[in-house]
């Protein structure tokens, strides 16, 4: 009889810190709900056939934000372009080819620091090497190399773990019938890990699509209301232009910044359910 | 040449484009830490390093003290860090050790949804609804401040640490919970007095790969902390405008001209940027790899 107070004001300690995880989880998730929440309920009025498809007007207080929408498509099209095959393939170099050498360990930091150089370097570095040293100028084609870059640590990494995630069997099974090592990654092992590949390469194009400070000094126009000729024009771009209407331009009206925060924000997080469809659809189906 | 050798030569062909993808990470680093030295580094040369490292930043009058930046910087990551670390730690271990199956399948796409807001809408919102909000709670001039720029960061440092700090947790072994368990204690004891100290280098981990995200962070920080460079010194400091690193260059860039001393001293303070970043990912990283060869990352 001694025992069940104890017992019983253990489990009240218990039950009552699993409550306090539990609100530490909603005031974490809460937020991100009254993000998106607000963004959408504010932004959607101003969703029309026009909004999404006309130049901008009246230094960009009126009409649309087509340029904007098109520019964004670009880079980030530009960037997986550049990424994907260097990303990949450097993918199925660590997970096929690379022995535990000093050499790939030094590969596997240079990922990881890659993934945490600042934004904004990136656009220092844009700025250094693209528009300045190799003459591109303030072009879409720097602003999507840039952005290529800083895309790359994350198609690498998730690429990599969808290969290594293939079994082994798969590739012996292919050595014995005789298939070379090449044969055994190109008819076996990426088929089936190309769904976790392009899980990888929609992430990385939804960070690519979502940046601004890349951008700020490698291709962003702030008003230029035609769409880009060529790789060397300039061109506008979702999340600067968010930027610019809602700090540089004075009177702007509140609906058209939310309306163009709800068209960034839908374009990221649809790519984004797309990644997790196919993700989840990929697992469900896989036998082994 | 024969059936072989062409077979042969493909191969050796193929693993040498992909070494040569590989090691393009390895140049990728290196180009970028050249290009901002060479042109970062005239800066170091052009004005006296007491200057540099002075604590006024008035680039018109030649002033570049970026030692406001360096401090603002500091007060904002620490801050916001202060503010994630308990939240992102309960969040994993509720996630990975008391939540429901249904809680997990909401939190977790939730996170990863909240990993891809773009850094400049959360700004935008901060802008328009969290700085007015804080305006009025602090009944001062301004909501655009230090501690509104760590509470945003804090929500941007959330997913890396939530998810490092969950793989932690991950890797202690189910016998250390078996044992906790099997001594009598409950599971929220085995939970802080086991698993958790178990898995403190990782979580120690995901507070530093969250630190280099806040740190670095720049669109949502110059929208919602005003901007001002000042020494934030008095105890005040937290809420009044603040300015980083990252804000002063997204900022000014724009507007100088290449090749002049203001200019230089920008990219200089990319390359301070830079090696703090990479100080603190090389530590990270190399505690990742130390533990992954002993078998887990604890």
């Amino acid at each position: 009889m001694a025992a069940q107070p104890i017992s019983s004001r253990r489990s009240t300690t218990q039950r009552l810190g699993f409550a306090l995880l539990a609100a530490a989880a909603l005031l974490v998730v809460a937020p991100i709900l009254l993000v998106i929440g607000t963004i959408i309920v504010r932004g959607i009025a101003a969703i029309t056939p026009e909004f999404l498809t006309a130049m901008p007007r009246d230094g960009m207080k009126a009409g649309g934000i087509f340029p904007a929408i098109v520019g964004t498509v670009l880079l980030t099209l530009g960037a997986a372009l550049a990424a994907i095959p260097i990303g990949v393939g450097g993918a199925i170099y660590l997970a096929e080819y690379a022995r535990d050498t000093s050499l790939t360990r030094a590969i596997r930091l240079a990922i990881v620091n890659l993934a945490g150089i600042p934004s904004v370097v990136y656009g220092l570095f844009g700025l250094g090497l693209f528009v300045l040293f190799l003459r591109f100028g303030t072009s879409i084609l720097a602003g999507a190399l840039t952005l290529a870059i800083m895309t790359l640590p994350i198609i690498i990494s998730t690429a990599e773990e969808a290969l290594r995630a293939v079994p082994t069997e798969f590739r012996t099974v292919n050595a014995s019938l005789g298939g070379t090592r090449w044969q055994g990654i190109r008819q076996i092992v990426l088929p089936q890990a190309l769904p976790g590949i392009i899980t990888g390469v929609i992430l990385g194009l939804l960070r690519a699509a979502g940046e601004t400070a890349p951008i700020l000094f490698t291709v962003a126009a702030f008003y230029l209301p035609r769409l880009p000729r060529s790789p060397f024009d300039q061109t506008m771009a979702l999340p600067y232009h968010l930027y610019i209407i809602s700090t540089q331009v004075p009177g702007m009206p509140l609906e058209i910044q939310y309306g163009t925060a709800l068209v960034l924000l839908a374009l990221v997080l649809s790519l984004n359910v797309t990644a997790t469809v196919i993700r989840s659809r990929f697992r469900r189906r896989r036998q082994w | 040449m024969s059936k072989l050798a062409t077979i042969r030569w493909r191969e050796f062909a193929i693993e040498s484009l992909v070494r040569v993808a590989g090691v393009s990470t390895i140049a990728f680093v290196a180009l970028i830490f050249l290009f901002l030295l060479r042109e970062g580094a005239p800066a170091f040369f052009r004005i006296p390093l007491d200057n540099l490292f002075g604590v006024r930043w008035y680039p018109t009058f030649d002033l570049y003290g970026a030692l406001p930046l360096i401090l603002g910087s500091a007060l904002v990551t620490i801050t916001a860090i202060l503010i994630a670390l308990p939240l992102g730690v309960a969040t994993a271990v509720f996630v990975r050790e008391a939540a429901p199956p249904w809680a997990r399948e909401i939190l977790k796409p939730m996170i990863e949804v909240l990993a891809g807001i773009p850094s400049v809408v959360l700004g935008f919102f901060g802008m328009t609804l969290v700085a007015p909000f804080i305006r009025s709670a602090l009944g001062a001039p301004t909501g655009l401040t230090a501690f509104t720029g760590a509470l945003i960061l804090a929500y941007m440092a959330l997913p890396t640490i939530i998810s490092v700090a969950e793989d932690a947790l991950d890797a202690v072994p189910k016998s250390y919970r078996d044992a906790g368990l099997a001594m009598g204690a409950t599971q929220w004891q085995t939970i802080w007095r086991v698993v958790v100290p178990a898995a403190r280098s990782g979580i120690l981990t995901a507070v530093m790969l969250g630190m280099g995200r806040a740190i670095g962070e720049t669109m949502a920080v110059m929208m919602v902390t005003g901007n001002a460079a000042r020494m934030p010194l008095s105890l005040d400091s937290l809420f009044r405008p603040v300015r980083t690193m990252t804000a002063t260059i997204a900022a000014e860039m724009g507007e100088v001209a290449r090749g002049s001393t203001h200019y230089h001293v920008l990219f200089a303070i990319g390359i301070v940027l830079f090696v703090i970043t990479f100080a603190i990912n090389l530590s990270a990283a190399s505690a990742i790899f130390q533990k992954r060869r002993r078998g887990g990352l604890r």
